[in-house]
C-alpha cells in the first residue's frame, strides 16, 4: 500500500503543477478547455490525496512496522481510535493530512460556489493547486510518511500518551480544518486581484468559507484548551505557548476580517484592508505551521526539528512577496467608495475593533518572536512567558470586550444623541450597578472586576436587542415570544448569530476571570490522612487519601490514587487521579509515565486533583490539589460561540418571498397614503 | 495547609518523636503498605514539606523559568511534569536561598546571574525589552489617535464647507431631528 501512497503523492505533485498552470493560463485567456481542466484537476487532487491518506491509514491498521512512520507513532496494542489519530500524530502524517483536507476544500469550493462567480474559479483552482503542490512537495521531499526502514521491528513505539485522549482525536483535525480552509478565502482574494474585479462579489463568494474557517478555528482552539486542561495536568488551559499563539493569530485576523468585510459590503470602504487581512490570515496559518515544525522557537508542542521548516520559511517569503506585488499593482482599484463621517458611528466602532484585533495579533506575534529578535540584536536569550502576554494583552482584550457591546448597537454613518441614549442607557446602568456591587464585595482582582462589569454591559446590549426584536415580532405578527425568538434568529441569522457569538465571547471572559482566583497546594498523604483548603467562594474542601490501586488496562499499567472529597462537611464523592505507564505488546515500558488528572466540574468551580507519585514506593501519595473557579464557563463560552457561528453560517435565513411581497405592499401603501395626505 | 490527624496517628507521632531518627524511618516504612509495582507508579516522590506551599517561594518560582526547556515556570513545572528532574532541583536552590534570608529580588538576581536573562518568565523592563512591552500599546494608541483625528478633522471640514457654501440644508433642523428620530425608531 505504501507504494500506492507514494505513487499518489508523486502524481499529485505533477497534477498540482498542471492545475496551477492551466488555471492561471485558462483564466487569462478565457479558454474553456483549460478552465475545465483546472477545475477537474482539483477533484483529481482530492482523489489522489485520499488514496495516499488511506494507504497510510491501512499501514497503521495493519501494523506495518516496516514503515518508519507506523513504527514511530503506533504499536500493536494501541487502541483503534488512536491508530486513526496517529495519522496526524507525527510530522509527516500531519502534513499529508493537511494536504488531504486542502484538496477536499479546494474541490468543494469548485463544486459549491455559485456560477455567477465562475470568472474567479480558474484562479481559485490555480491558487489551491499551488498550495497543494507546496504541501505535497514538503511531504515527498521533507517528511515522507511512506519511508521504509531497513528492518521490521516487532512492535512500534506507540503514540505519545498525552495524545491518547479523545480531545486529541478531534482537536488537530478541527484546527487543521480551520487553518486549511483559510486557503479558500485567500484563493478568492488572489482571484479577485488577478481579474481586477474587486467589487463585493468575491466577498459574497467567500462569506461562508470565511465563517466556516473561523468556526473550525474556534472549535480547534477551544478543544486544544480543553485537551491541555484535562491532559497536561497543570490545571490551566492557556499558557501563551508559541504554538497556542500560532493558532490564535489567524483567529484574531479572521475575526477582524469578519467585521471589516461588513463595512465593505455596506459602505464600500476598507477594500485594501480586507485584501491585506485575508493575505495576513493565510500567512499566519502557514506561520503557525512553520513555528511548530521549524524548531526556531522552543515549544512543548513542537515536532522534532526537521528540514520542513525551511520549506515553510521560503513559502512564506515568496508568498508574501507575491501577495504584496499583486496588491500593490491593484492599489488604485481598491480605492474606497465612501468616507468615514463620524467617530460615533458603527463604521468607526468597527475600525477600532479592527485596530484592537489586529493590534492584539501584533502584540501576540511580537511577543512570540521577541526572543528571536532579542537574540539577534543583543545576543541575549529572553523568555517571553505568560506574565508578559497577560500584561500586554489583558487591557486590549478588555477594550475589545467593551467594543463588542458598542459596535452592534451604534448607528451607521453617524449616531445621534437619541440613538446613543436609547441603545446604551440600560446597558450602562446595569454595568454601573454590577461594578458597584463588585466594589462593595471588594473583589480582589481589578481586571476580573472590569471584565465582569463589561460582560454585564455587553450581555445587556445583547438581551436588549433580542427583547426588542421579539417584542416587535410579537406586536406586528402576533407571534408568541418563543416563536418570535426562533423566527427572529431564523430570519436574520447573520445579525442574531453574531449576537450569540458575542454572548459566547462574554461567557469566555467570565470563565477567564476565574484564573485570578485559582487556589492550589501540594500535600503528601498516607491512607486515611486528610488535608483541607478553602475555595475562593469561602467553602472548606477536605481531601482524604483512600489509597493507591494498581492494575493493567489496555496498553498501560495504571496506578490510581483515590481521594474522598467533602465540601463544608458534605460528601462530594471519590475522585481518582492516575499515573499511567504505557507499555508495548511485550509489556515493555514505552514512554515516561503520564498523569491523568481527576476533575469534578460545576458552574462555580472545578476541583482538580493530580497524583504526582508515591513516596518511597508506598501508598503514601503526593497530590496537587487545585480549585479552579468558573472553568466550566470557558467551555460553555466555546460552545455558545460555535453555536452562534453555525447559526450565522446556516444556509438561508433571508426574508421569504411572501414576507418581501408583504413588506413592499406595505411600503407602497404608505407612499400612496402619504401622497394622498400631502 | 491544615491537616486533620486521627487521634491514633497523633499518639503514634508523639511516641515516634521520642525515638531516634532511624527508628522513625523504620516505622514510616511499615506504617504504609508498599505498592505492588512501585517502579510503574511514576518517579518516586519525596514527602511534601512546608516549603512546597510557601506563598513566598511559590511567588518567586512563578517568576522564574524551568531550565528543562518546557517554557513553564518552576512552580508549574515541578507540580505538573513529575518526570522533570530540573524543577525539583531549582526548587531546592530557591529553598536554600530562602533559608539564607534572601529577598525575592535577590533570589531572582542570583538566578539571572547563574542561568542568564532567560531564567526570567518575562523580560526585565530595561533596554531593548522596553520595545517588547511598549510597542503594541504605543502602536495601537497612535493608530487610534490618527483615526480619531482624521474623523474629527473630516467632520470639521464638512461643517465648514457647508457653512462656506451657505447652501441651505435640504431639511430644516426640525425635519432633520424628525428624520433621525424616525430612523432611530426603525433601527430599534
Amino acid at each position: 500500500m505504501t507504494v500506492l501512497g507514494q505513487l499518489a503523492l508523486w502524481l499529485a505533485l505533477l497534477l498540482g503543477a498542471w492545475g496551477a498552470i492551466v488555471g492561471w493560463v485558462g483564466g487569462q485567456r478565457g479558454d474553456a478547455v483549460l478552465i475545465t481542466s483546472a477545475r477537474r484537476t482539483t477533484f483529481a487532487l482530492a482523489g489522489l490525496l485520499t488514496v495516499a491518506l488511506v494507504s497510510l491509514l491501512i499501514a497503521l491498521l495493519r501494523n506495518d512496522f516496516n514503515v518508519a512512520y507506523v513504527a514511530s507513532y503506533s504499536s500493536r496494542n494501541l487502541p483503534l481510535p488512536y491508530k486513526v489519530s496517529a495519522l496526524y500524530g507525527g510530522q509527516a502524517g500531519s502534513l499529508l493530512f493537511w494536504g488531504f483536507i486542502l484538496t477536499w476544500f479546494a474541490a468543494a469550493a469548485q463544486l459549491l460556489t455559485p456560477r455567477r462567480y465562475a470568472y474567479l474559479m480558474p484562479y481559485v483552482a490555480a491558487v489551491t493547486s499551488v498550495v497543494t503542490v507546496f504541501f505535497v512537495a514538503v511531504t515527498v521531499f521533507g517528511a515522507n510518511p511512506f519511508d521504509r526502514l531497513g528492518f521490521t521491528p516487532m512492535d512500534g513505539n506507540g503514540l505519545n500518551p498525552q495524545l491518547q485522549n479523545p480531545g486529541m482525536v478531534i482537536h488537530p483535525p478541527m484546527l487543521y480544518l480551520g487553518y486549511v480552509s483559510i486557503t479558500i478565502p485567500f484563493a478568492f482574494a488572489v482571484a479577485a486581484l488577478f481579474t481586477r474585479r474587486l467589487d463585493v462579489g468575491w466577498l459574497h463568494a467567500i462569506r461562508k468559507w470565511t465563517l466556516l474557517s473561523w468556526v473550525f478555528l474556534s472549535i480547534g482552539i477551544t478543544l486544544g484548551m480543553w485537551w491541555a486542561y484535562v491532559e497536561l495536568g497543570w490545571g490551566g488551559y492557556w499558557a501563551w505557548d508559541p504554538v497556542e499563539n500560532a493558532s490564535f493569530l489567524p483567529w484574531l485576523t479572521m475575526t477582524a476580517f469578519l467585521h471589516s468585510v461588513m463595512i465593505q459590503e455596506k459602505r464600500g470602504m476598507l477594500k485594501r484592508w480586507n485584501v491585506i487581512l485575508v493575505g495576513f490570515s493565510f500567512a499566519l496559518s502557514i506561520f503557525g505551521t512553520f513555528i511548530t515544525r521549524s524548531g526556531v522557537i522552543s515549544s512543548v508542542h513542537s515536532f522534532a526539528q526537521s528540514p520542513v521548516g525551511n520549506f515553510f520559511a521560503w513559502f512564506l517569503i515568496l508568498g508574501g512577496v507575491f501577495m504584496a506585488w499583486l496588491t500593490w499593482s491593484r492599489w488604485d482599484l481598491l480605492k474606497t467608495e465612501a468616507r468615514l463621517e463620524s467617530a460615533l458611528s458603527r463604521e468607526a466602532s468597527f475600525f477600532f475593533n479592527n485596530l484592537l484585533l489586529v493590534g492584539m495579533a501584533f502584540s501576540v506575534l511580537w511577543g512570540t518572536v521577541f526572543p528571536m529578535i532579542s537574540e539577534l540584536v543583543r545576543g541575549t536569550q529572553v523568555t517571553v512567558g505568560p506574565p508578559f502576554f497577560n500584561q500586554v494583552n489583558i487591557p486590549i482584550g478588555l477594550a475589545l470586550l467593551a467594543l463588542t457591546g458598542i459596535g452592534p448597537l451604534i448607528a451607521w454613518r453617524k449616531a445621534s444623541p437619541g440613538n446613543l441614549r436609547r441603545q446604551f442607557f440600560l446597558p450602562v446602568l446595569v454595568a454601573l450597578i454590577v461594578g458597584a456591587l463588585l466594589a462593595a464585595v471588594r473583589l480582589s482582582d481589578a481586571y476580573a472586576g472590569i471584565a465582569i462589569t463589561l460582560g454585564a454591559f455587553v450581555t445587556t446590549t445583547i438581551v436588549q436587542e433580542f427583547v426588542r426584536g421579539m417584542g416587535a415580532r410579537h406586536r406586528l405578527h402576533g407571534e408568541s415570544y418563543p416563536l418570535a425568538l426562533a423566527r427572529l434568529i431564523g430570519r436574520n441569522r447573520r445579525r442574531y448569530g453574531g449576537y450569540i457569538v458575542h454572548l459566547g465571547i462574554v461567557t469566555y471572559f467570565v470563565g477567564f476571570t476565574g484564573l485570578a482566583f485559582k487556589t492550589e497546594m501540594e500535600a503528601s498523604l498516607k491512607p486515611g490522612e486528610s488535608v483541607s483548603m478553602r475555595s475562593p467562594f469561602g467553602q472548606e474542601l477536605t481531601f482524604t487519601h483512600l489509597g493507591i490501586s494498581q492494575y493493567e488496562a489496555l496498553n498501560r499499567f495504571v496506578s490510581a490514587a483515590s481521594v474522598e472529597v467533602t465540601r463544608d462537611g458534605k460528601r462530594v464523592g471519590v475522585m481518582t487521579s492516575e499515573k499511567r505507564q504505557h507499555v508495548d505488546s511485550f509489556g515493555r515500558p514505552t514512554f515516561e509515565p503520564s498523569t491523568e488528572a481527576a476533575i469534578r466540574s460545576d458552574p462555580r468551580e472545578d476541583i482538580y486533583i493530580v497524583f504526582a507519585g508515591a513516596v518511597n514506593g508506598t501508598e503514601e501519595a503526593v497530590y496537587k490539589f487545585t480549585i479552579n473557579p468558573l472553568v466550566m464557563w470557558v467551555w460553555l463560552g466555546g460552545a455558545i460561540l460555535v453555536f452562534g457561528g453555525v447559526v450565522t453560517l446556516w444556509p438561508g435565513g433571508g426574508p421569504t418571498d411572501r414576507a418581501t411581497r408583504r413588506a413592499m405592499e406595505g411600503y407602497r401603501t404608505q407612499l400612496v397614503g402619504e401622497e394622498a395626505g400631502t | 495547609m491544615r491537616t486533620a490527624i486521627a487521634r491514633r496517628d497523633f499518639l503514634r507521632a508523639g511516641a515516634l518523636a521520642l525515638l531516634p531518627t532511624g527508628a522513625q524511618q523504620a516505622q514510616r516504612d511499615t506504617a504504609v503498605a508498599p505498592l505492588q509495582q512501585p517502579d510503574l507508579a511514576g518517579r518516586p516522590q519525596d514527602p511534601v514539606n512546608d516549603y512546597a506551599n510557601d506563598p513566598f517561594i511559590v511567588g518567586v518560582e512563578r517568576r522564574l523559568r524551568c531550565t528543562c526547556g518546557c517554557n513553564l515556570d518552576i512552580y508549574t513545572c515541578r507540580t505538573t511534569d513529575f518526570t522533570c528532574t530540573y524543577s525539583p532541583a531549582l526548587h531546592r536552590e530557591i529553598v536554600a536561598l530562602v533559608q539564607q534570608h534572601k529577598s525575592a529580588d535577590e533570589i531572582i538576581a542570583t538566578f539571572v546571574a547563574k542561568y542568564g536573562e532567560s531564567a526570567l518568565m518575562a523580560p526585565p523592563k530595561e533596554g531593548l525589552n522596553w520595545a517588547a512591552y511598549l510597542l503594541p500599546g504605543v502602536a495601537i494608541t497612535l493608530v487610534g489617535i490618527v483615526i480619531t483625528w482624521v474623523l474629527v478633522r473630516r467632520n470639521h471640514v464638512r461643517v465648514a464647507e457647508e457653512a462656506a457654501a451657505g447652501a441651505p440644508s435640504a431639511f430644516s433642523d426640525e425635519d432633520e431631528a424628525r428624520l433621525r428620530a424616525e430612523l432611530d425608531q426603525v433601527e430599534s
